[in-house]
Order: structure tokens, then C-alpha cells, then sequence
């Protein structure tokens, strides 16, 4: 590791002013599990590293206000899935971070950080997709709120602009009734990064929508408002013909973990897996 | 940078190198070689210790990081000259084999039972899906893991 200045700023003002002071230089440590590796291996060489963990505004928190859930930057994973609100209203967000690493990585990962990584992998990001996560953000001119779908740019790389970080992750709670299902491949079962990851939701209004990850340069968000992918009743011929048709925007590569062939197959067997989990959730709702 | 935590129970201030990651700080500068350095990756769990009565991998943090927190390696786990049940049970069903990975399955183990007292033989392998053994002696651990947690609740049972 190459040596660098420890930063820890005690307010979100002292932070922004240390980012918007060393640019480029700096980079913002929150859990660590992605910073360390990158300092370690040197692919991260920040002169001055901010860690964000003192700061007040942004201490571990899930906030509850009449529509929605606030949770902090620095909240970290386990207790994200810990939180009975989260559990009752998320559960796929639940089941997807139940397959971050294990459980010393969650215990030091903040979902904030699986976002900014922005890992066209990222396991959290496919159920924020479909639970329309909003994106809190803060510089030193003020504040901004982007909805997750365009938060992500591509491998590595998000809106968030230069003096720019992250404040929380807002989460809304539901209007329709909804079952959402995740699912997700891996080389082995344990610590592996995914080989397709992927989440469902189905609304009671007919509304069907799926988000994807590893399956391009980005995770993203596709649906179909048709009706026919919600309907109990329609025939697995006409669901895979709106499926198909919805996985045309998934772009995969061939990589160590799987072949572009493979993660396209794969893709449309977890979709059907995953659909009729999530109508099944939904009856049971 | 000084820094200031408890290691075991023990109140230590030291200076360290902003850089240092809280596992070269144990082993180097402490002489707690129980912990292990295996993956550097947060994929092996060698290296896991409590912060705070949290597990986490100490090649994954920097040793500033841990300033003003409560660290427990394995060498805290039993007392003065004794073993805890825990590390007992790793013993009584022949767990251990080249012994590398096990400081790090023990304090996984530990959080895991500290978590789930009632842990079943599910919930132990998942808990313990950070930890990897080149030997291969996950049957062993697993039952190792499962005695302990099943003695702890008798002795709960029978107060």
C-alpha cells in the first residue's frame, strides 16, 4: 500500500471541503471491503483518504418518514437486513444482500458503497433498481436527489461529480401491491461475485418489471406494462415472447465467470424462475 | 498516526502507519500471530477478528479505522491458560487439521453463535461461507460448531 493522509472529518461540510480541496487526490473510505482491496493492489492510489464514518450526518441510521425509508451512507449491510421495516417492506433488497460476501464483509459494507462502486455486478443494485431507490447526493453548493436507473453510468462509473458524494439512499414504500423475487448465479456457493444476478417485481396493476445485473456495462431496469408477464393465466409461449423481447437490452460478455452464450441462456431461465416467484409473492401478499 | 483501542481487553495506544491495515498492526506490531494473513481479499476469513462484537476481516480495514473500537482476536477468546468451549469442541471433533484457516473459523464461529446461540447445521455453514479450509475439514467444523452451540444451550436449559 502506498502511503496516503488519513482523513476523518467530523461534519458532512468538513468532508465536502477536504473532497472539493484535493479532487482527484482524494478518495472517500466508507466500509472499506472494495477501498482496501484497490489501495492494497494499488490500483487506488489517493493522496489524501477521507474516512467518512465520523461524520455526524451521515452516521448509521434508517430513518422512517410517512412514505418512504431514509438509510444512511454509512449503514452497513447487516444491519440493513436486520431492520424489520426493510425485512416487511424489501424483501428482495433483503434476499440480495443476504449474498454480499459473508458476514465479516457485511458487517463492514455499507449499501451506499455497493452503489458507488457501481460493479455492473453489484448484488444490491438489481433490487434498488425495482424498488425505484432514489440517490441522495451533497457537494458543497448544496444537494441533488437522482433516481437509482440513472445514478450508474458504466463498470466503475457513476454521475456522482467531482466534489459530489453521496448522503443516503432513500427507499419508497409501496403504493400497489407487489411481490419481488431475486435471483442470482455464481461459480460456487459462499464469496463469489455474480455470473448473472437479477430481480422481478410484479404489481397488482399488471405492471411487471426486471432489473439485471452483469448483463452489461451497467446494472438497468427494463418493463412491460402489457400485462401478459403478470398474468397467471397466460401461456408460457406468450410470457416468453415479452420476456425475450425484454432481454434484447441485455448485453452480456464472455468473462472468467461465464461465457456471453451462457449469461444469455441463463438469463431467460432465471427470468421465468424469477417471474413466477414473484407472482407467487404476490398472491400470498 | 496514534491511536488508541482495546486489544483483548487491554487498553494500547500506539503509532501506526496511516497505511497499515488493522491485521499487519495485530500481527506486526502486537505480536498476535494467531490471526492469519492468507487471501488479503475478503474472500478466506483467515484473518477475522471482532470489532466492536462484530466480525469483520482485518485485511479489509486499516488499523486507523479501528481507533477508539474494542478488537478481539483469538488470542481473547479463552481465559488465563484455558481454552474456551468453543475452541474445546474444535478439538473434541478432530477439526483441526493443518490449523491455518482455524483462528478465523473460530471467531466466525464465536460471532456466529454470539448472534444465534441456537445456530442449526444450515445456519452454521452459511455463517460461516466467509471462512475457507484447504483441508477441506468443513464436516469436522460444522460439528464442532454445532456441539458447542448445542452444550450452550443446555447449560441455559439447566441454568
Amino acid at each position: 500500500m502506498q502511503p496516503f493522509v488519513y482523513a476523518r472529518p467530523g461534519t458532512l461540510s468538513e468532508a465536502l471541503v477536504l473532497l472539493g480541496e484535493h479532487g482527484s487526490d482524494a478518495l472517500l473510505l466508507a466500509g472499506g471491503t472494495d477501498v482496501v482491496v484497490g489501495l492494497r493492489n494499488r490500483l487506488l492510489r489517493p493522496r489524501v483518504l477521507i474516512d467518512l464514518k465520523g461524520v455526524a450526518e451521515l452516521r448509521p441510521a434508517i430513518v422512517e418518514t410517512s412514505e418512504r425509508l431514509t438509510i444512511s451512507a454509512n449503514t452497513v449491510l447487516t444491519d440493513i437486513g436486520d431492520d424489520e421495516r426493510i425485512r416487511a417492506g424489501f424483501p428482495a433488497l433483503v434476499e440480495a444482500m443476504a449474498t454480499v460476501g459473508s458476514n465479516q464483509i457485511r458487517n463492514r459494507a455499507t449499501l451506499t458503497g455497493n452503489i458507488c462502486h457501481a460493479s455492473p455486478a453489484a448484488d444490491t443494485a438489481p433490487a434498488l433498481l425495482i424498488y425505484e431507490a432514489v440517490v441522495n447526493l451533497a457537494d458543497a453548493r448544496g444537494t441533488r436527489r437522482v433516481n437509482l436507473a440513472e445514478f450508474f453510468v458504466g463498470p466503475g462509473q457513476t454521475t456522482l461529480q467531482p466534489g459530489e458524494l453521496v448522503t443516503s439512499i432513500e427507499l419508497l414504500a409501496a403504493v400497489e401491491r407487489r411481490g419481488a423475487s431475486f435471483a442470482r448465479i455464481t461459480r460456487r456457493r459462499g464469496v463469489d461475485l455474480a455470473t448473472v444476478s437479477l430481480c422481478c417485481m410484479v404489481e397488482a396493476n399488471g405492471r411487471t418489471r426486471f432489473a439485471f445485473g452483469a448483463v452489461g456495462p451497467r446494472p438497468f431496469l427494463v418493463a412491460d406494462d402489457s400485462g401478459v408477464l403478470a398474468d397467471p393465466g397466460a401461456d408460457a409461449a406468450a410470457k416468453d415472447e415479452v420476456l425475450q423481447r425484454l432481454l434484447t437490452q441485455a448485453s452480456p460478455i464472455s468473462d472468467v465467470r461465464g461465457s456471453r452464450g451462457y449469461r444469455a441462456a441463463m438469463l431467460l431461465v432465471m427470468s421465468r424462475r424469477a417471474l413466477r416467484s414473484a407472482i407467487e409473492r404476490l398472491q400470498a401478499a | 498516526m496514534q491511536i488508541h483501542l482495546t486489544v483483548n481487553g487491554s487498553e494500547r495506544e500506539l503509532e501506526v502507519a496511516a497505511h497499515t491495515t488493522l491485521l499487519d498492526f495485530l500481527r506486526d506490531q502486537l505480536g498476535l500471530t494467531g490471526t492469519k494473513e492468507c487471501c488479503d481479499l475478503g474472500e478466506c476469513g483467515a484473518c477475522t477478528v471482532l470489532i466492536d462484537g462484530r466480525a469483520v476481516n482485518s485485511c479489509l480495514v486499516l488499523a486507523v479505522e479501528a481507533d477508539a473500537s474494542a478488537v478481539t482476536t483469538i488470542e481473547g477468546l479463552g481465559g488465563e491458560g484455558r481454552l474456551s468451549a468453543l475452541q474445546d469442541a474444535f478439538i473434541a471433533k478432530g477439526a483441526v487439521q493443518c490449523g491455518f484457516c482455524i483462528p478465523g473459523f473460530v471467531m466466525a464461529a464465536h460471532y456466529l453463535l454470539l448472534r444465534n446461540p441456537r445456530a442449526t447445521p444450515a445456519e452454521i455453514r452459511e455463517g460461516l461461507s466467509g471462512n475457507l479450509c484447504r483441508c477441506g475439514g468443513y464436516m469436522q467444523i460444522v460439528e464442532a460448531v454445532l456441539a458447542a452451540s448445542e452444550a450452550s444451550a443446555a447449560r441455559a436449559i439447566n441454568g
